[in-house]
């Protein structure tokens, strides 16, 4: 583009813009965040803060290192949305270190190495998590119950890292526990018997889960994201789980299990929905959408990892841009 | 009545501001003192004057010819004086001037002589359409394309259905609402009248189903089964013209073709107005209907002579500060913004909107939210389009369809990073049809010395006489002109695109 600008046509505007909708999308977190406050206790506010806090700095940073419109830039909110995602997906006890190296490597590596805002491929919180994940399997995986640490504790934890502090109060998340007890040639009925589990999945995950649920169909609702993708990571994830539960339903547990345990509706709603690492077209995001789903229950069930959500959307997003040409819509009038 | 209506891709409801300006009558614009008439008001080449400066000259008299087929001539609005001849400011984006004939009216107004054609139903389509292009009737619905051209294409093919489009779907403008409103039978009689021309064997008037006082007035002017009166709903950009002869008939005009490739006429009920006074009177187009709305005092619809200065006609509607405002000719959605307020309302001007001035919002980059494909009536994906202009992959976007853009504004209307959109589209097909032009001068060169040849040959061996020969010629570059733009497109794609083999069709 070389034209000088002119102010051309529309000269109307139906006021939508970019801030606005990261503020949506960070309205649509709060229920599921105080479900897990509820659950966990602080430590989960405070991740929340200190990861966005983290984001809002490196980014800032980042913007002045390259040369950008630091104010433009931090208003879009983008990066403070990256922030409290990689939050929510990190364990509340993570040490703070951990927690700043990935969203540093989230931003340099997952962001601005691309390009910034727009241009990258992977989807930033995901790529930020899954560093610390592999890096620091230890820190990242630990998750408090059935006793809950109080603020101070929290604060002594994240502060100090390991310790013998996390070990009195961390137990096993349900997708832990599920997976563990399973190559422990325990059976699901068994298992689900279990203190930690609730009605379907883990006592307090499935309310998380449902809580992020209510979070994703406001943003349905007002038109922030469309149905298609988390409609299809939930069917993906259902029919697949639906399948191997019909196999033998004491090797594999239920869909309802699937669809309420982990990060399935924080990730397919929030994070699979990430415009810019999705495909463009409806029957792109259909398909991107059941093949995060498909991939996450084969992750969760035959990987090393408890919860597949992350690395599944990763893969996805690799598979994007190739979804979007492969359903490039007819125009009409169109003969082909 | 109860025509099947379809839907068409994308759109919108929009907010219509239409309340403004569509409950009071229009007035008459008293007559200003100086007129400027560009010589260049329509899509095609300019007309030539045929009158000098000094000259003394009538309402309705000839003062600048049509020397080529797509052109049309200009008319003095009134009686007066030519004072010059010269460049002066016209509706441009880019403050452009051209030639423009200034007549200083004499006040008098008085008429030359006109004479009404004969019963036209009598006459001979092609007499029609002479009377049309001598009258300098374009389309008045703001793109400006000679009427007689597209009467004449479509007399040349079987016309299922002429169209006339009174579907105003732009916020703000009325004109054609007032229009239908006031002068009901009129547009009715045009309508047989280029049913006529172009022999159709259907005809129907389109409005918005938001236009109720516009369909009872046609509802009561229409004595006959002829013509069908359809409301189409409310719904940006339903008056396009691909997408409203896809609500009326559920067929798509072909990628990179025209509605009378599919047996369609489409014209403005402006037009059909114009063309009624023209057959009827003789009465050449000199004036017309333009909406002065939105931050002005008396929002009002205005009968305005062809050459008023645009100031003229916001200061009447009680607009005075004109540092602060911004002036838009047309819609905000497809309208253009304009630097000062000299310049005249011309053949295409349907509306004057006058919006305060903002400061530009800051554009983010495309986060590929989707919102433009989903409001794009021409079905494109106007992310993807950006993404190869702001590359300047110009073979990328004319494969991604750039040229089925309408410029209709909506993917910028919805997007949230702000981006203006329609102008990297404008760019880009300016980019495109400059290197085409520098291109195919010397095909274009060899394609008439064979088209010429072509005819010599035919002359030799029919000899027919002289109006028969200029018959023959007007069809020939008709023929031409179709297949031109036709094959235009394949040929940008094929030089843009290193990849696709040569003739691989
Ligand atoms: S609406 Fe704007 S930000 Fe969204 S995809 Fe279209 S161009 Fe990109
Ligand atoms: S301006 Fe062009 S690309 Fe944008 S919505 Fe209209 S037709 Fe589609």
């Amino acid at each position: 583009m070389t034209e000088a600008p002119a102010f051309s046509p529309p000269y109307l505007h139906a006021g939508a813009n970019v801030p606005a909708i990261m503020r949506e999308v960070a309205l649509a977190l709060v229920p599921g965040v105080i479900v897990y406050f509820f659950c966990f206790g602080w430590g989960v506010v405070l991740q929340c803060l200190l990861c966005m806090s983290y984001a809002l700095a490196v980014e800032a940073l980042l913007l002045r290192l390259l040369g950008k419109d630091v104010r433009l830039f931090l208003g879009d909110g983008s990066a403070a949305v990256t922030g409290l995602l990689f939050a929510l997906c990190i364990s509340p006890f993570t040490p703070w270190w951990t927690s700043l190296f990935g969203i540093a490597f989230a931003l340099v590596c997952g962001k601005h190495l691309y390009g910034g805002l727009g241009r990258n491929p992977f989807n930033p919180a995901m790529v930020g998590y899954v560093f610390v994940l592999l890096s620091y399997p230890a820190e990242t995986n630990r998750w408090p119950g059935p006793e809950i640490p109080n603020l101070a504790e929290y604060i002594s934890i994240i502060l100090r890292g390991e310790g013998s502090a996390i070990d009195a109060f961390s137990g096993a998340s349900a997708l832990n526990e599920m997976k563990s007890r399973l190559g422990d040639m325990q059976i699901v009925s068994e298992i689900l018997t279990a203190p930690g589990f609730g009605h379907l999945a883990g006592r307090v995950t499935e309310w998380i889960n449902l809580a992020f649920a209510a979070g994703g169909i406001y943003l349905i609702l007002r038109g922030v994201i469309r149905w298609h993708i988390p409609a299809a990571v939930l069917a993906g994830m259902f029919i697949s789980s639906a399948f191997l539960a019909t196999l033998d339903s004491e090797l594999h547990a239920s869909p309802g299990f699937h669809l309420l345990a982990g990060g399935t509706m924080l990730g397919s709603f929030f994070i699979a929905t990430d415009p810019v690492t999705s495909p463009e077209t409806k029957n792109g995001c259909l398909l991107y959408g059941f093949l995060i789903g498909l991939l996450a229950l084969l992750i969760r069930r035959y990987g090393a990892y408890p919860d597949g959500i992350a690395f599944a959307v990763l893969i996805a997003n690799a598979a994007a841009p190739l979804l979007t040409r492969l359903t490039l819509p007819r125009l009409p009038g169109e003969v082909r | 009545m109860n025509r099947v209506l379809h839907d068409f891709p994308g759109g919108l409801k929009l907010p219509t501001g239409k309340e403004l300006s569509d409950r009071l009558p229009s007035l008459l614009h008293p007559l200003p003192e100086r007129l400027y008439l560009p010589l260049h008001q329509h899509v095609g080449h300019p007309a030539m004057p045929c009158v000098r400066v000094g000259d003394k000259v009538r309402k309705g008299q000839l003062i600048a010819g049509a020397r080529e087929y797509v052109s049309v001539p200009v008319h003095a609005s009134t009686s007066g004086r030519i004072l010059t001849i010269g460049d002066y400011p016209v509706p441009h984006p880019a403050e452009f001037k051209a030639p423009c004939i200034v007549i200083e009216a004499d006040g008098l107004d008085e008429w030359h002589d006109i004479e009404p054609s004969p019963d036209y139903a009598a006459t001979d389509p092609a007499d029609l359409q002479r009377v049309i292009h001598h009258c300098g009737i374009v389309g008045l619905g703001g793109a400006g394309f000679p009427t007689h051209v597209k009467l004449g294409e479509g007399f040349e093919n079987a016309v299922e259905l002429l169209i006339i489009n009174g579907v105003e779907c732009e916020p703000y403008i009325t004109c054609d609402d007032r229009l239908i409103q006031e002068k009901a039978d009129y547009i009715i009689a045009g309508a047989r009248m280029i049913a006529h021309a172009v022999q159709a064997r259907q005809c129907v008037i389109a409005i918005e189903d938001d236009m109720p006082e516009a369909r009872q007035a046609l509802v009561t002017a229409l004595d006959g089964d002829d013509i069908e009166l359809v409301a189409v709903p409310t719904r940006y950009p339903a008056g396009g013209e691909k997408q409203l002869i896809r609500t009326l008939t559920g067929r798509d005009v072909p990628v990179g073709g025209l509605p009378i490739d599919i047996g369609i006429v489409i014209q403005n009920v402006a037009t059909a107005a114009a063309v009624y006074r023209a057959v009827t009177r003789g009465e050449p187009l000199i004036s017309r209907y333009v909406t002065i709305t939105g931050a002005i005092e008396n929002p009002r619809n205005l009968q305005v002579l062809l050459g008023t200065p645009v100031r003229d006609c916001v200061e009447k509607c009680g607009h005075r500060s004109f540092s602060e405002s911004r002036i838009i000719l047309g819609g905000p959605m497809m309208g253009m913004q304009v630097n000062h307020p000299y310049i005249p309302i011309v053949k295409t001007t349907n509306c004057v909107l006058i919006q305060q001035r903002e400061s530009l919002p800051p554009e983010l980059p495309c986060i590929k939210c989707g919102r433009c494909s989903e409001v794009c009536p021409a079905g494109l994906m106007p992310q993807r389009l950006y993404h190869a202009a702001l590359r300047d992959d110009f073979g990328q976007a004319v494969d991604r369809h750039l040229f089925e853009c309408i410029e209709c504004g909506l993917c910028a209307y919805v997007c949230p990073s702000r981006i203006p959109l329609v102008r990297y589209f404008r760019y880009a097909k300016t980019q495109i049809n400059n290197k085409e032009r520098q291109l195919q001068t010397a095909q274009d060169l060899r394609e008439r010395f064979l088209a010429k040849q072509q005819r010599d040959r035919q002359d030799a061996r029919s000899s027919p006489s002289a109006p028969e020969a200029a018959q023959d010629d007007k069809r020939a570059y008709l023929k031409e002109a179709i297949s031109r733009s036709r094959s235009r497109r394949e040929r940008i794609r094929h030089q843009h695109d290193p990849d696709e083999k040569p003739g691989d069709d």
